[in-house]
């Protein structure tokens, strides 16, 4: 596997210089299948899209997908654990998209001891690709256990993933309530930058009262707002042939969606607009496309 | 459609309700324990300075009522010499 690595490969990871210093960002949500995954590869390639480095890094050891929604995985052959275990280098086990050249992967590793990852492995890798990228996004696993605190651990940004849906936001304020208590900036006393992003939204159902509303969301969990992304085929179908939802269909209302967002997250202040489905415009332009 | 007709008002509004009471509570929840540990360590710091217990024969309680809520700390202190000692500090 490893003599697969072509020469041209090879030289595309000798060629990351050492100059940048990362913003290192957590996605999270504490519930699992809110579009965590999805939003890591989203985000991630949104930013690459716009010439920024961008590592995304997999947390979910035992249950790796972001190499599967980035259409990777055939190209994984050292990850995170073989970093940590020294069994690799870091260089070797990053993955350069085929499509964007800015992109890269560090997948995580199938075993299922999760022990694996150590604190002081995982600060360790942060600290050698700080250096080397001005993105580092980091794709937490469901739970609170130690895979999603380490994937917390050195972030200066949180994306809290939430669906207007009621475990999912009793989750997002447990894992708000650890990224204040848990992360490194927390335990220096100072403030983690938590942003809140909705997916899976249903403009119509909230219209009819069915699902929680923008405002309901925010008026709980108290975060600014960085996106809306609506309940869309395009997401499935992005993630079917394994290409981010802001490449394969950039002008796609979830793409949109992430697009602005990642402006948000770079401190941009653009008007928020809330999907409108009812009689409104945005129905008829984007809502039965997105639905 | 009479299906909708029948639920038009939605159950949004329950959700909402219902997720504020409880986040309310479970914030409270969260946040107690850590306060209940700081508040041990720095009391039994400044009373050990003065007088010498048994670290395990400590209780540390807070209750949370509507109007007032009360801290109950409730040290046990051997009565041997190095007690009586301390107090002439």
């Amino acid at each position: 596997m490893a003599q697969a690595i072509s020469a041209q490969e090879t030289m595309a990871r000798e060629t990351i210089v050492d100059d940048r210093s990362a913003r290192v960002v957590v996605v999270t949500s504490g519930k699992g299948g809110v579009g965590k995954t999805t939003s890591t590869a989203a985000l991630g390639a949104a930013l690459a899209q716009q010439g920024e480095k961008v590592v995304v890094i997999d947390f979910d050891v035992g249950l790796r997908n972001l190499d599967l929604v980035l259409g990777a995985e055939r190209r994984v052959v050292f990850d995170l654990i073989n970093v940590i275990n020294g069994v690799a280098k870091l260089p070797q086990a990053l993955i350069r998209d085929k499509r964007l050249e800015n992109l890269y992967l560090l997948p995580a590793s199938q075993t299922r001891d999760k022990d694996a990852l150590t604190e002081d492995g995982v600060a360790g890798v942060i600290a050698e690709l700080r250096s080397k990228f001005d993105w580092i996004i980091c794709d937490s696993p469901a739970g609170i256990e130690r895979g999603a605190t380490l994937a917390m651990r050195h972030a200066d940004t949180a994306v809290i993933v939430t669906n207007p849906e009621v475990s999912s936001v009793r989750d997002s304020d447990r894992i708000i309530g650890l990224l204040d208590a848990k992360t490194e900036k927390a335990e220096r006393g100072e403030r983690i930058d938590k942003h809140l992003l909705i997916t899976r939204y249903h403009a119509a159902r909230a219209a009819r009262g069915e699902m929680l509303s923008i405002d309901d969301v925010l008026e709980i969990l108290s975060l600014p707002l960085i996106g809306i992304v609506p309940e869309s085929e395009e997401v499935l179908r992005a993630s079917n042939v394994g290409s981010p939802v802001t490449l394969n269909n950039p002008l796609s209302a979830p793409a949109r969606a992430y697009f602005e967002a990642i402006r948000r997250l770079k401190g941009e202040h653009i008007p928020m607009l809330v999907p409108n489905e009812g009689r409104g415009i945005f129905n008829k332009l984007f809502g039965r496309k997105a639905a | 459609m009479n299906l909708f007709g029948l639920f038009r008002r939605g159950s949004a509004h329950v959700a909402r309700e219902r997720l504020q009471i409880l986040l309310a509570h479970e914030r409270i929840a969260r946040s107690q324990p850590d306060l209940l540990s700081v508040l041990r360590e720095e009391i039994l710091a400044v009373v050990s300075r003065h007088i010498a217990f048994e670290p395990d024969r400590v209780q540390i309680k807070m209750d949370r009522g509507k109007s007032v809520s009360t801290l109950a700390v409730d040290i046990e202190i051997p009565n041997g010499p190095r007690t009586s000692g301390a107090f002439t500090v």
